[in-house]
């Protein structure tokens, strides 16, 4: 063994009651710098390693996180489509009556002529039986089907637009009651009912999207602590010996905040797949009805500011969620 | 360099561990502390590596009174000491490299700085060479220096050991208390908790023993 002979004998100064803090390592400012920054490089790269050197638990744990997350943007999604959808429809206030089917063209041209002379009515338009067949033909893609039929099922139509005057619901509805009264008539229905009973669907569906977000939100948040807090009971013995050597808590902290982090981010770049597999299953389908709507329906996917959302708010939640159970667990373990 | 004053501690529902206990060691100076189990040695270790905290008394090391160290100021203080023990406590995952390193790390020192005192550490206890070695790939009187090590790479002013030779063979106590007084030589303050009535005796330094929680003998 060698002689010691440059151990430090340095003076040190009287007796001081205040603490002082000496958290200044040797070296310049620039290399303190520099190993400050390869310090969070360093827990950055080898959480990362850590998580890839137990690939079971960690796929377990980000497959749970990333299936909330996906349920909860999942249903966004499909939300904010619906709301695309109802928002094209403009609130019309016309009026379909569907004739009894024992009425006769004629009959349904002379009751259009009468309709048309009530001064609340702007409009009226007759559908026949052969027109709505050939529309419903070029459009339904069961032309031949139909053409099997040996009656037409249809009903005679009779478009009504109300004045425009006529706005209040009370005189509207009224309208549609005398409708409903006449004898021709089997079935009258105002579209502006079914604009607004569809859009106070979606108003519920969206309201339900975001306490579900926020009931998996929460779910992401308690799974990324409890990971961590499992992960700090397998590494006490670290933590108690980086404590003995002198180790503040917010250096112990950081390698287990980075490793909230890398779970919250995989997490949710594995829910964004998710998500978006799902879409492009949903698109041929969805797009095949949107065409027999006459629509010009798109499937409306992640835009990118919602992309940085959703990888954002996992990975917010999963640091927070660490960092709380860090806060309180890591205070708890004292060396011996 | 250490100085008890008047030092007292009870843990809550017992009797004072510790009673009126005074003493100051000083810069470079080694001392034994002994005395039979439950006489209060490991309690007094704990109070000054801050892991307890006195009842009554004052604890002052390297100027620094304990009474004004807050909770978050205890790192800070803990880095003035190096810990020994007789189960080295070492990090079976990592290489002996890396936890001799572990002090200089937290301390945030530069990598070039980190291997040039890593090495001139393990240098001192005749390590040199081991660096990419397991601790558990190496013998029990070495894995101790390991522990010395890693005391010493941050080059603190007090070392503290507890059963540091436990669990080592005579020659190997010898030869690490050895190592103890070239610390001593550089002006390292070391205190040295021990069963080991022979070792203490060949070694003629101050005894500090504790009896029932009280300094019967200095």
């Amino acid at each position: 063994m060698k002689q010691i002979d440059n151990y430090p004998r340095k003076q040190k100064p009287p007796v001081k009651q205040d603490v002082k803090l000496n958290t200044k390592a040797g070296g310049s400012f620039a290399d303190r710098l520099k190993a400050y920054r390869d310090q969070h490089a360093q827990s950055l790269f080898s959480s990362l390693g850590r998580l890839f050197a137990a690939p079971f638990t960690t796929t377990m744990t980000i497959s749970v996180m990333a299936l909330a997350i996906a349920l909860a943007s999942g249903f966004y999604l499909v939300v904010i489509n619906l709301q695309q959808l109802t928002s094209g429809l403009e609130a019309s206030n016309q009026i379909s009556l569907f004739l009894r089917d024992e009425i006769s063209e004629a009959h349904a041209k002379k009751y259009a002529e009468t309709i048309s002379k009530n001064p609340n009515v702007q409009d009226v338009n007759v559908v026949t039986k052969q027109q709505a067949m050939n529309e419903f033909k070029r459009f339904s893609g069961f032309g031949e089907a139909i053409e099997v039929l040996e009656k037409n099922p249809l009903p005679i139509v009779i478009e009504v637009l109300p004045k425009d005057a006529l706005t209040s619901k009370q005189a509207l509805t009224g309208l549609l009651e005398d409708f409903k009264k006449s004898t021709e008539v089997d079935f009258a229905q105002m579209d502006l009912a079914w604009v607004e009973r569809l859009q106070s669907m979606v108003r519920t569906a969206r309201l339900a999207a975001i306490s579900l977000a926020i009931l998996l939100g929460m779910a992401v948040f308690f799974i990324a602590g409890n990971t961590i807090r499992l992960e700090i009971h397998d590494r006490r013995q670290e933590i108690v010996i980086a404590k003995l050597v002198g180790a503040t808590n917010s250096f112990i902290q950081r390698p287990f905040l980075y490793t909230g982090f890398w779970i919250g981010f995989l997490s949710g770049v594995a829910a964004w797949f998710i998500v978006t597999a799902m879409m492009l299953i949903l698109r041929p389908s969805v797009e095949n009805l949107s065409g027999l709507y006459e629509g010009s329906f798109h499937l409306l996917f992640f835009s990118y500011l919602e992309t940085l959302a959703l990888l954002g708010a996992s990975t917010l939640l999963a640091v927070v969620g660490s960092w709380l159970v860090l806060h309180f667990q890591i205070r708890r373990l004292q060396p011996e | 360099m250490l100085k008890f004053e008047n030092v007292f501690k009870r843990y809550s529902g017992t009797n004072d561990v510790l009673k009126n206990v005074s003493f100051h060691l000083r810069r470079g100076e080694i001392a034994f502390l002994t005395g039979h189990s439950g006489a209060g040695k490991s309690t007094l270790l704990k109070l000054i590596g801050l892991m307890e905290r006195t009842t009554r008394g004052e604890i002052i090391l390297d100027g620094q009174s304990y009474t004004a160290v807050k909770e978050r100021h205890v790192p800070y203080i803990r880095r003035k000491m190096g810990f020994i023990y007789q189960d080295y406590k070492l990090l079976q995952d990592r290489t002996v490299f890396d936890n001799v390193a572990l002090p200089l790390v937290i301390e945030g020192y530069g990598h070039q700085e980190v291997a040039r005192r890593v090495r001139a550490a393990l240098d001192k206890v005749g390590l040199l060479g081991k660096e990419k070695h397991f601790p558990l790939g190496l013998s029990g009187g070495e894995q101790q220096r390991v522990g010395i090590a890693r005391a010493v790479v941050n080059k603190p002013p007090f070392i503290i050991a507890d059963e540091p030779t436990g669990n080592l063979d005579p020659e190997l106590s010898a030869e690490i208390m050895m190592l103890f007084e070239q610390f001593q030589n550089v002006g390292v303050t070391i205190l040295i908790a021990s069963h080991d009535i022979s070792l203490i005796e060949r070694m003629r330094h101050r005894v500090l023993r504790l009896d029932h929680g009280q300094l019967a003998a200095n």
